[in-house]
């Protein structure tokens, strides 16, 4: 399980690798991303993306969706295979299909070309920020057992490995069980978003969750589906 | 009873219709009909010609034959009677009539081919009356007598003759008068049988009847045969036409032969062959204007990312900057907000005329959807100065949607109305009926002027070209949000009044399959106001009605055509 750590400069907020084949594009993100403080790392080419993200070892992946060499679709699956760090895909389509693919295969959140600068490193600092001064705290939902300062739910003894966000999201729903959460609240909770977003981003990961919690998926027992409102989690 | 009656009386109505769908519904059965139909009266005409010339030349002949065998039997009757008168030693009366009878007799032959009856014209009863095997006396009508005894000459008809013995026998009476010598005046009468005529009568009419029928049939079934060549051959056009127009490109006819039906079949198959061609060339078209649209966007938005980030990081340092330069940065600033959202609008637009466009349904709660629209357009209101309020709501109202693209249609007409409304504000509403839901948004700006209404929706129309852009939006909203509530099934209509304001509605189908009768919002919604104004308001439901926004002081345009709620 993959914990954000603070870069190699204690003074960095966290290291960034860039995938895009844009020049132009990745040395105005690496400027953006410095601004706000963060280490940029760059990678144009998709082949090389797998090996660049095992030597740099980044606390979020900034990744395009179109890029020479390796789709980044496949891209995602990869890094996502082996890590549970932060994905947030770079795409110009806002087409419904690309982004749920991208979602699906394994993407956290995605940002549509043109984007702000403020967009990008909110959508970064939501996905980098942990709650480190959360009280050390262990939930019951369900049969399980999550623990929020060491990151890890269990169940029965055995560890279930969740990606950062699922741990989020696991977590927002289950610290008040049996309180419906739209999806506008969840991406408000998890995702940091401020105004209403694509509530896709939540299905795809609830239905993720889902898979990796639930005993029987077609039938959850740990995060309910609330018919016309959103979700909330199932009694202890 | 009632009940009884009135199943028996729409059986009677259905049975007719029936028939009749049944028959307007095949030409094979209308065909083949109609030439039985035909065919029957004409073989009827004719049998019925035949029978009458058959037996009107049988009956002359026997009529013919008859009389001249009746007026020789008559002159050897009288001859032997007047022989037989030899003054005192005259034989009696009964004697005399013996022997002319049985001279006649003897002419008739054996079997006899007629039968003799002598009848006394004396009313008295003392003269003896004679016939030949057992004819009875009634054979002869009392007309035929009566013209004998009157005219004194031969006179013949036909009747039954009767027999003593109950027989009776279609037959020909001829009579005369006849003198008996010291006797008086009687009359004599043939009565020949018309046996042998009947017989040959009833075997051509039976035959005659045998041959029409079989005729009839035959003419039937060379009908039904050669309306099977065509018909046949037209239903599996047709069926292949339908087969066609499912969608199923490659299906082709038969052709067999080089006739006529051969020929449709091949230009069939050519008309088939052209469209498949066509439509995989149109599809081919399509793939690639939507792969080029989506290239373009990736192409253009990647720069515009860069331009977009650099220009953001030195419009933070605009303080640092001279006065010109500042502002530069931040027109470079505002217009780059407005190229991006061009850009994004334009997409969209080509993506609904590529057909690429997919509906992403929700139930979502359309008040909360609403509400967040009006949040969101706060900032503009209260840039411009006014309200936006959201009245007449229900507590909730789940729709199935796609929120995405509804949001997106509520934004657009709220940032409208804000654009061209004044100081009264912006009314929301929402509501709910049966089969739909609404969402109207009412200004009560500048309104729009006849004829308006139908162009708000065009791409690029501006009520007013030469107005300040206050909000700068793209052009094409108004016509993004038509396509997607077209989309859904729903409908998103606009009136206006200049001076009085606009109102745009958008309803939705809470069933697309179902669709909208009727909107659960009024489109005109000071239409009940007490200032004098009802009669262009009731011009306006008319131009509705009639869809003719031009001929009414107020522009209204209905899209998919709906209905004004009274």
């Amino acid at each position: 399980m993959t914990v954000s750590q603070v870069g190699a400069s204690g003074a960095l907020r966290g290291r960034v690798l860039v995938v895009d084949d844009d020049a132009a594009l990745s040395e105005m993100l690496g400027i953006v991303l410095r601004g706000e403080g963060f280490e940029p790392v760059f990678c144009a080419d998709g082949s090389e993306a797998l090996q660049a993200f095992r030597d740099s070892r980044p606390d979020l992946v900034l990744l395009d969706l179109m890029l020479p060499g390796r789709d980044g679709i496949d891209v995602c699956r990869a890094i996502r295979a082996e890590s549970g760090t932060p994905i947030v895909m770079l795409t110009a389509k806002s087409d419904t299909v690309d982004i749920v693919v991208g979602l699906e295969s394994g993407a956290d959140d995605y940002i549509v070309k043109p984007f702000k600068p403020k967009e990008l490193v909110a959508r970064i600092r939501a996905r980098i920020r942990r709650n480190d001064d959360a009280p050390a705290q262990t939930i019951l939902v369900g049969d399980l057992e999550v623990d929020v300062t060491g990151h890890t739910v269990k169940r029965g003894g055995e560890v279930l490995s969740l990606t950062p966000l699922e741990f989020d999201l696991l977590v927002c729903l289950a610290r008040k069980p049996g309180q419906v959460f739209t999806r506008e609240v969840l991406l408000q909770e998890v995702w940091g978003y401020r105004h209403a977003a694509d509530t896709r981003l939540v299905n795809v990961h609830v239905q993720r969750l889902r898979a990796k919690v639930e005993r029987d998926p077609e039938h959850p027992d740990i995060v309910l589906t609330v018919r016309g409102v959103g979700y909330k989690a199932g009694p202890a | 009873m009632t009940r009884i009656l009135m199943a028996v009386s729409r059986f009677f109505l259905a049975v007719p219709r029936a028939i009749a769908r049944i028959w307007r519904g095949s030409l094979w059965l209308r065909v083949t009909l109609t030439t039985l139909v035909l065919s029957v009266i004409v073989v009827g005409v004719l049998g019925v010609s035949l029978l009458s010339r058959v037996t009107s030349g049988l009956l002359d002949a026997k009529e013919r034959i008859s009389v001249g065998e009746a007026s020789a039997g008559l002159g050897e009757a009288q001859r032997i009677l007047d022989a037989a008168d030899t003054g005192p030693s005259t034989p009696s009366a009964s004697r005399l009539v013996d022997s002319a009878v049985s001279a006649l007799a003897a002419r008739a032959g054996s079997p006899s081919t007629f039968d003799v009856l002598l009848l006394s014209s004396q009313p008295t009863g003392n003269a003896p009356e004679r016939g030949t095997n057992l004819v009875a006396e009634t054979s002869v009508p009392a007309s035929l007598r009566l013209a004998v005894v009157e005219s004194q000459r031969q006179s013949w008809t036909y009747t039954e003759i009767k027999f003593l013995d109950g027989r009776t026998t279609p037959g020909l009476v001829v009579g005369a008068p006849l003198l008996v010598p010291t006797v008086g005046p009687y009359e004599l009468y043939y009565l020949f049988p018309l046996t042998q005529e009947q017989a040959t009568l009833d075997l051509v009419r039976s035959s005659v009847l045998t041959t029409g029928f079989l005729l009839v049939l035959l003419l039937g079934f060379v009908a039904w045969l050669a309306t099977r060549q065509v018909v046949v051959p037209v239903r599996a056009a047709s069926q292949t036409a339908a087969r066609l127009a499912e969608g199923h490109l490659a299906e082709r006819m038969k052709v067999t032969g080089t006739d006529d039906l051969a020929r449709l079949a091949t230009s069939f198959n050519a008309m088939a062959g052209s469209l498949a061609r066509q439509i995989r060339q149109l599809e081919e078209l399509s793939r690639v204007q939507q792969r080029f649209v989506s290239d373009v966007s990736h192409e253009l938005r990647t720069p515009l990312t860069t331009i977009r980030m650099a220009a953001d990081v030195v419009y933070e340092d605009r303080d640092v900057l001279d006065t010109p330069t500042a502002r530069a940065v931040e027109l470079l600033q505002n217009q780059l907000d407005r190229f991006e959202a061009l850009l994004v609008d334009l997409l969209e637009i080509s993506r609904f005329d590529a057909g690429a466009a997919v509906l992403d349904l929700e139930r979502v709660d359309l008040v909360g959807l609403v509400q967040r629209a009006i949040d969101g357009a706060q900032p503009l209101a209260e840039r411009a100065g006014l309200d936006l309020r959201l009245v007449k709501v229900a507590d909730s109202c789940p729709v199935d949607c796609d929120p995405r693209r509804v949001h997106r249609i509520v934004r657009n007409l709220i940032e409208n109305a804000i654009e061209h409304g004044d100081l009264h504000g912006v009314d929301v509403s929402i509501a709910e009926g049966p089969d739909a839901v609404a969402v109207s948004v009412r200004d009560f700006g500048v309104g729009l002027r006849p004829g308006e209404a139908a162009l708000v929706f065009n791409r690029f129309w501006r009520a007013d070209p030469a107005r300040a852009r206050t909000t700068g939006g793209t052009g094409l909203g108004l016509s993004i949000s038509l396509e997607d509530a077209r989309l859904h099934g729903g409908w998103l209509e606009a009136w206006g009044e200049p001076g009085k304001g606009a109102c745009f509605r958008m309803t939705l189908p809470r069933d697309r399959a179902i669709g909208i009768t009727e909107s659960p919002l009024p489109l005109d919604m000071d239409g009940d106001d007490a200032d004098g104004e009802t009669t262009p308001m009731i011009a306006t439901r008319a131009a509705v009605e009639r869809e003719d926004p031009s001929s009414s002081p107020a522009a209204t345009f209905v899209i998919n055509g709906g209905k004004q709620r009274p």
